[in-house]
């Protein structure tokens, strides 16, 4: 029998990848933003187990903002993205430098 | 449904989407008329404020509550919130071409700010704190052909976002454990399990991590700096008032109110941050050669003033806090409207320290301010920015904080080093290249008056301000 415990498990597996994720990769931006979009996953697993554990509607309707505020984010961090490539010409993370200290 | 309690939100949000339709249609043109559309507004929410229905306590099922508390940071949010579309106007108008989307663009963040205030509730506080992050967001690439500003978009975005995360994880635990998401219902579930469940302190610390990032609180300041320096002066200005007070403020209602039973977990966390910030905040800001990113850490160092306020606790250290941010918030705006003034004859902002040297020689009036506000960071008497480090020291030693206390004091001493260093290149080194001349006469008025309220003659304030934050914090409790 699957129990909440499982869920929050893979919430709090998912929740880790996301942040090293971030933080271990040197390579691109749009990873970063996988991590993220990550990272709001494992957060919408836990606020549904919850929900459903509690039998609690309004975690439900949480993760349905934070889908919304996740599809927003991604919108503004896409388009931040293209405006750095124009002028840099590369979306490597260690090339975002230009300001250090 | 008592919307008339809502009032100030509901002229900012509509003002916001006309304006933004005004911009997309007339586009350059409308940028004087979108900035003082946008400074109108924001004076009529202010004046909205004032109203009853302000008083009105829990709203929509608690989702939000208007009380004494929202309705001080909201004032404080809306006049920074002006002076930033005031001095930006001068700014993006020389030769930049989407001047009038600027004021749209702080009117919605703005309106997040509103909801983190009066947030009673674990959503809305999410909500709100998302409107203004990614409003904010686009405002510091807001110079998109200007490799800096986008870098700062870019560092703020992908730091923002994972804080957001973080304070989301920590959000659904905390609804997971305690099975609401309703300010009273997490402090009653503190109050009947304790902190003794792993999942209720989990919960606390992700939460308070992700709001120690939005006040840029160590060790969660890594992107304040970078963001500061490359993020246009005026935004820069912007992100230095507003933004901190209602993530300050959140921070007091969530710590004080939600989390008020377990005050014993978070006093260790925030006493931590606040030592941090305002040693590192002092420390880091030695090599500094850039103006932004001095009064970056600059604020960091005082944000970690701030928090000691809140450490305290209790009606005592959330008004010192309250009293706090108004006196900085004066302040910063201050120092950055003269940083606005360093421009060479080209009319090209300067941001170098050391472009300052002999400043008081050049133009006397501006080194004058400059000292003042300098003087008044560091926490020197005579100045105003001495009273709300007195008060926040007190709230500390009144709760029985000697050692944070006294921490607190030595952390200033180190700080007024840096303050000191841009007064002594401002009236001993010898002059360099003088600024230009000119400047808009309201941005120098602005300058006098903040000058004016950090001066002595700020003393008199004391009396009504006190008075007013009082009776903020009261309505918390």
């Amino acid at each position: 029998m699957i129990g909440l415990t499982h869920y929050l498990a893979v919430a709090a597996i998912l929740f880790t990848l996301g942040v090293l994720g971030i933080f271990l990769n040197r390579r691109n931006i749009i990873l970063m933003l996988m991590a993220i979009e990550l990272i709001l996953l494992a957060v919408n697993i836990n606020l549904v187990a919850f929900s459903a554990f509690l039998g609690d509607l309004v975690g439900q309707v949480f993760a349905m903002f934070v889908l919304t505020v996740a599809a927003a984010e991604a919108a503004i961090g896409l388009a931040i993205l293209v405006i750095f490539f124009r002028r840099r010409g590369s979306i490597a993370v260690d090339d975002v430098n230009r300001m250090r200290g | 449904m008592n919307f008339a309690a809502i009032l100030p939100e509901i002229i900012l949000t509509i003002g916001a989407l006309v304006l933004m339709m005004v911009a997309a249609f007339m586009g350059r043109r409308a940028s004087a008329l979108c900035s003082w559309s946008a400074v109108a507004l924001l004076l009529g929410a202010a004046m909205a404020l004032l109203g009853e229905p302000q008083r009105a306590g829990a709203l929509f099922g608690g989702l939000i509550a208007a009380d004494g508390f929202g309705a001080f940071g909201k004032l404080l949010i809306y006049l920074c919130a002006a002076v930033a579309v005031v001095i930006a106007h001068n700014w993006f108008e020389r030769d930049f071409e989407h001047a009038a989307e600027y004021p749209v663009l702080i009117l919605l963040a703005v309106v997040g700010m509103s909801v983190m205030v009066s947030a009673t509730n674990l959503m809305s506080l999410y909500v709100g704190l998302e409107l203004n992050s990614l409003a904010a967001y686009v405002l510091a690439s807001y110079r998109r052909t200007d490799e800096r500003s986008a870098e700062a978009g870019l560092k703020y975005f992908v730091l923002g976002a994972l804080a957001s995360g973080i304070l989301l994880y920590g959000i659904s635990l905390l609804y997971g454990f305690t099975g609401t998401t309703q300010f009273d219902g997490v402090a009653a579930a503190f109050l009947r399990d304790g902190t003794g469940s792993i999942g209720l302190l989990f919960g606390l610390v992700f939460t308070l991590a992700g709001l120690a990032f939005k006040i840029s609180a160590v060790p969660f300041h890594m992107w304040t700096p970078d963001v500061y320096e490359g993020a246009p002066t005026p935004v820069t200005a912007f992100f230095a008032s507003a933004p901190k007070v209602a993530a300050m403020l959140l921070g007091v209602r969530v710590c004080l109110d939600a989390l008020g039973p377990a005050i014993d977990a978070w006093r260790q966390i925030m006493t931590f941050a606040a030592l941090a910030s305002i040693f590192l905040g002092a420390v880091a800001a030695y090599g500094q050669t850039n103006i932004k990113r001095l009064l970056a850490y600059s604020s960091i160092n005082n944000v970690g003033f701030a928090l000691i306020g809140l450490v305290a606790g209790g009606v005592a250290g959330a008004s010192s806090v309250l009293f706090y941010m108004a006196v900085y918030v004066v302040m910063t705006l201050g120092a950055f409207l003269c940083v606005l003034r360093m421009k060479n004859e080209n009319g090209e902002p300067l941001e170098g320290i050391d472009s300052l040297s002999g400043l008081s020689q050049s133009r006397p009036g501006l080194a004058a301010a400059l000292a003042v506000f300098m003087f008044s960071l560091a926490g020197i008497p005579p100045l105003f920015g001495f009273w709300p480090k007195l008060m926040v020291f007190n709230a500390a030693v009144a709760e029985g904080l000697y050692p944070l206390a006294v921490a607190g004091i030595l952390g200033t001493v180190i700080g007024a080093f840096y303050y000191l260093k841009i007064i002594k290149v401002m009236y001993f080194d010898a002059p360099g290249a003088p600024y230009a001349r000119g400047g808009s006469g309201l941005e120098g008025a602005l300058i006098a008056l903040a000058a004016l309220v950090v001066s002595p003659l700020g003393y008199l304030l004391i009396g009504p301000l006190g008075q007013l934050t009082a009776n903020a914090a009261g309505s918390l409790f």
